[in-house]
């Protein structure tokens, strides 16, 4: 098919399809074709789903053909990151413990999807359990990245900005715990947002960190993730710590643009070990909303350098609670054993790849008796010192800007080192902590040609200010495409 | 045990109860699959009870409602917000690997359960009522295990006294008290085959007058009422032969093993398992509401205690009988419904003695509220007999009849023409008439042979259908035997 097609955005496609320029099955078969030709060398799927995906277009075809409106995501081809389960399409977590599982439920964001229109393509490459920052910690195999297949897309949802960028999905669900959305948004050049913790639904979201995890959409264009978020959003009675708020209506804000916005520039963002490169581009990011109308203040955020060995403790102590269930006795892989404990041994050391085991060890120590009030405990306090950084800051702005990255998508290989790994995440882990909303837009490229992605973080519950300040960072800057796969059938 | 009863002279039992209380709720705590009881395995789950990636518990409010309604009953401090928190342990019939329970903020504290123990009036104290979600089942087959998890997520709460009891009567006891007020709040059905009602022991013995408590255990796995008694007599004489004989009890979780009558080491303090407890981040802190409260504190009954004590006082019924129409609610209800129907309290303690002995003579074991005869129909047959229409044994009779076609006692009276003969010329000519047919009883009661009233009382009923009026008959005999 036509790059043109495959980069139309999902806003676009659903148009069409509406309109009946092009058919479901069209549009589905043609992103199967892309996927076949192009995914073994990039590694985004770990599943696909030809058969079910032609279906469902056909039943989107056969109620267009009815005269009845498929939905605001009509026909869209998306991809769907595997740690959310999908009914009846095998679902892993990129985790060899869960090899062949197929669930018999759909996560409350996909059935929203697939009510919606949207065609599930299949299930893309992550981190095993989302645990990791480059897609190197698949329990199958690396997802590479659509601008250098030697450079990682970043993680955890590697799979999902890789897909996006590549054009193997008009859009994707990701799911980010402590920047997984954002941060490889930005290594591919695409956009990632993460709602306000509890807009979206968890239930069908496997859990890492449960007081952390949210879903959310990433996409070749703020509307797109605008659009995506409208469909999902909104209260569910299945998950007990999702906002009884209606989904929120953010596309008018496209819009809106900025004059009168107050954008905020943390200090503790732009110290450190900033890529010069990355740090110019932001600020130059600033520069434009100014341009566009809005004004800029430095603010601080003085407890951001706790962020990180706060999530590191609440992250694993939460992962090795979740994990817990993976025992080889009703669902995925069994290990053998003359009894019962060598079973469980056997099965969950042959099962979890070492990042996640390395977090189970961490999160068990942090939640041992009488280490609680060491660890767990202290670390939400620090979580709510966090908290009332970002609630002053936004006394005084409406917004936050901020790198989403330290540097570009790094080598393969490059962060061999678990601290090193962790570090890339540091931009994004305090938006997690604080349960607040963050969007990831390109601003621009390196000298090398590589995506550099803007931050923006918004009050909770207020995406529609991250999605009118994006816009305007989107007509500032304008979207790229790798030339490898833009210039491909 | 006579030894035993000596040796218990110098020691002194402590002992502490936790009790697991299944809730009477249709679904499960933290989803919605059913409860029901004896459904085909692993007939009763969902994604979430079944522990699968990515399901999330949200909590059944009506949990809260029935937890809070033995939080009240028993006086407890009720959290506004409490939490529930992940208790850590891998086993088969635990599918996430952790239970919900509470820990640190549990829903109720303190407060107590009253009881009677011989005579005495005693309150037990109560540590904690918590809420959490049982465990499954796991079933061994040869060298097989199979798991059944209907029973898992089932909403349970757990009572946890101090160490207030003292023996194994008092432990069966309290466990008598707490299974009637559960099932008289409605807040469980209470029924130990079914585990609707789980004991754990913790046992320790001291010298009598020693204030520090001696090293306990923990007894588990004691799921009949004659089993707590049992067990925990079993377990006080087991350690007061330990430090008869000079040695030490060791800290230990013990299964008691009802087949063998025994207990059987379990695991050691060493091997006592780190729960890693934390909040659940899944589950928002409880909050509970006034709405609710106001809802358990307005509907809350008369408890069982006061109740007792009121059907001493109001209808002076001695302790066993007021104790026997108190061990249900619908018992004491319904004796409180015939006595309001008689209108008039001075009937209360013959409708409580009937219903003792005939009403639950006929319902044989069944719940009062398959009763034939309905309160005031039983009410109307005792005004009966108290205003002397009709006689005791006859009312037995009315009552059998009122069983079986569930007619009126007036009714019945009236068409059978059951009425007492208590007109003394018609019973003195019926008198008159006895005697002169047996001279020579006559003849031997006059020279002395007393017992033959009873002869002629009877021959008397014989000859009137049961119908004379036996007081007044008796007195008529008398008089006339005397008079010669």
């Amino acid at each position: 098919m036509s790059a043109e097609l495959a980069y139309a955005g999902a806003a676009e496609l659903a148009r069409r399809v509406r309109a009946r320029e092009v058919s479901a099955v069209e549009l589905t078969d043609a992103f199967l074709a892309r996927i076949d030709a192009h995914d073994g060398a990039l590694g985004a799927y770990l599943a696909v789903d030809h058969e079910g995906a032609r279906n469902r277009a056909l039943i989107v075809d056969a109620m267009i053909a009815a005269g009845q409106d498929p939905g605001p995501l009509a026909g869209v081809p998306v991809g769907v990151k595997d740690v959310i389960v999908t009914e009846g399409l095998v679902t892993t977590a990129a985790s060899r413990i869960l090899d062949g599982w197929v669930p018999p439920y759909d996560a409350t964001a996909v059935a929203r999807l697939r009510a919606a229109g949207a065609i599930v393509l299949g299930k893309l490459n992550c981190d095993e359990f989302a645990m990791g920052s480059s897609n190197e910690r698949s329990g199958y195999r690396p997802c590479q990245n659509p601008w250098d297949l030697g450079r990682v897309p970043g993680g955890s949802s590697g799979g999902s900005a890789a897909a996006v960028a590549a054009g193997l999905a008009a859009a994707t669900l990701g799911t980010d715990t402590g920047g997984s959305i954002r941060q490889p948004a930005a290594f591919c050049g695409v956009v990632g947002l993460k709602p306000t913790y509890g807009r979206v639904s968890r239930w069908g979201a496997i859990a890492f960190a449960s007081s952390l995890d949210q879903i959310g959409p990433l996409a070749g264009s703020v509307e797109d993730c605008a659009l995506l978020l409208e469909v999902i959003a909104g209260a569910d009675p299945r998950d007990a710590t999702s906002i009884d708020q209606p989904a929120p209506s953010l596309r008018p804000a496209l819009t809106a643009g900025v004059a009168g916005l107050k954008v905020g520039l943390p200090r503790e963002y732009f110290e450190g070990a900033l890529d010069p490169e990355v740090a110019a581009a932001v600020r130059a990011a600033g520069d434009a909303l100014v341009t566009a109308g809005a004004e800029l203040r430095e603010v601080t955020l003085p407890h951001t350098r706790f962020a990180l060995p706060a999530y590191y403790v609440v992250a694993p102590a939460e992962a090795a609670s979740n994990l817990a269930r993976y025992d080889g006795v009703r669902f995925g892989h069994r290990g053998g054993g003359r009894e019962l404990a060598e079973m469980y041994a056997t099965t969950r050391a042959e099962g979890f790849g070492p990042e996640v085991k390395r977090r189970i060890m961490i999160g068990t120590y942090a939640l041992r008796a009488g280490h609680y009030e060491a660890y767990y405990r202290k670390a939400q306090q620090v979580r709510a010192l966090i908290k009332r950084d970002f609630d002053q800051a936004f006394e005084e702005v409406d917004v936050l800007l901020t790198p989403t990255t330290p540097t570009a998508a790094f080598a393969r290989g490059e962060k061999a080192a678990p601290l090193d790994m962790y570090l890339a995440d540091v931009f994004t882990l305090a938006c997690n902590l604080a349960g607040i909303p963050g969007l990831a837009v390109p601003v621009g490229a390196t000298a090398s040609g590589l995506p550099i992605g803007a931050q923006l973080l918004g009050r909770a519950l207020d995406e529609v200010t991250l999605v009118r300040a994006g816009a305007e960072l989107e007509r500032a800057f304008g979207t790229r495409r790798p030339p490898a796969y833009e210039g491909a059938a | 045990m006579s030894d035993l009863a000596t040796l218990l002279e110098s020691w002194e039992p402590v002992i502490g109860l936790e009790v697991h209380v299944q809730l009477a709720c249709e679904s499960k705590a933290f989803s919605p699959s059913a409860t029901s009881f004896g459904a085909p395995p692993n007939s009763l789950t969902d994604p979430t009870v079944l522990g699968l990636p990515g399901a999330l518990p949200t909590f059944n409010a009506h949990a809260l409602e029935l937890a809070l309604r033995l939080g009240v009953a028993t006086g407890a401090k009720i959290r506004a917000r409490c939490r529930f928190a992940r208790k850590h342990y891998f086993y088969p019939d635990l599918p996430k690997g952790y239970q919900i329970s509470q820990y640190d903020e549990p829903l109720c504290e303190e407060g107590g359960i009253e009881l009677w123990l011989g005579g005495v009036r005693k309150k037990v104290r109560l540590q904690r009522i918590h809420l959490e979600e049982d465990a499954g089942k796991n079933l061994h087959h040869g060298t097989a295990s199979l798991v059944d998890l209907n029973r898992a997520g089932v909403p349970l709460c757990e009572v946890v006294t101090l160490p207030d009891l003292h023996s194994a009567e008092e432990a069966a006891e309290y466990m008598r008290a707490l299974h009637r007020l559960v099932r008289w709040l409605g807040v469980g059905e209470g029924d130990m085959e079914k585990g609707q009602l789980r004991c754990d022991a913790n046992v320790s013995v001291r010298r009598r007058g020693e204030d520090r408590l001696g090293v306990r255990t923990e007894l588990k796995n004691i799921n009949s009422f004659r089993f707590v008694h049992r067990a925990i007599e079993h377990e006080i004489a087991r350690q007061v032969r330990i430090l008869e004989d000079g040695g030490q009890v060791e800290r230990e979780t013990r299964l008691w093993d009802a087949d063998a009558g025994v207990s059987q080491p379990m695991r050691s303090k060493e091997e006592i398992a780190d729960y890693r407890y934390f909040p659940d981040p899944d589950l928002p802190p409880l909050a509970v509401d006034g709405p609710t409260m106001r809802k358990v504190i307005t509907t809350m009954p008369e408890l069982p205690v006061p109740r007792l004590e009121r059907f001493m006082r109001e209808y002076g019924l001695p302790f066993d009988d007021a104790a026997l129409l108190t061990d249900d609610r619908e018992r004491a209800d319904y004796l409180d419904e015939a006595v309001r129907a008689a209108g008039d309290g001075a009937l209360a303690r013959p409708i409580a003695s009937f219903m003792l002995t005939e009403l639950l003579r006929v319902l044989d074991g069944q719940p009062i509220a398959k009763a034939p005869v309905a309160p005031a129909a039983l009410a109307e047959l005792i005004a009966l007999v108290a205003g002397e229409v009709i006689s005791g044994k006859i009312a037995k009779d009315v009552f059998a009849k009122m069983c079986a076609s569930g007619e009126g006692a007036q009714h019945i009276v009236d068409r059978d023409d059951l009425r007492q003969i208590s007109d003394e010329a018609t019973l003195r000519g019926l008198c008159e008439e006895l005697l002169a047919a047996h001279p020579r009883q006559v003849e031997q009661y006059r020279a002395g042979k007393d017992s033959l009233l009873g002869f002629f009382v009877g021959q008397l009923m014989k000859a009137t259908g049961g119908k004379a009026n036996p007081a007044l008959s008796t007195k008529l005999l008398e008089q006339l035997l005397a008079a010669t």
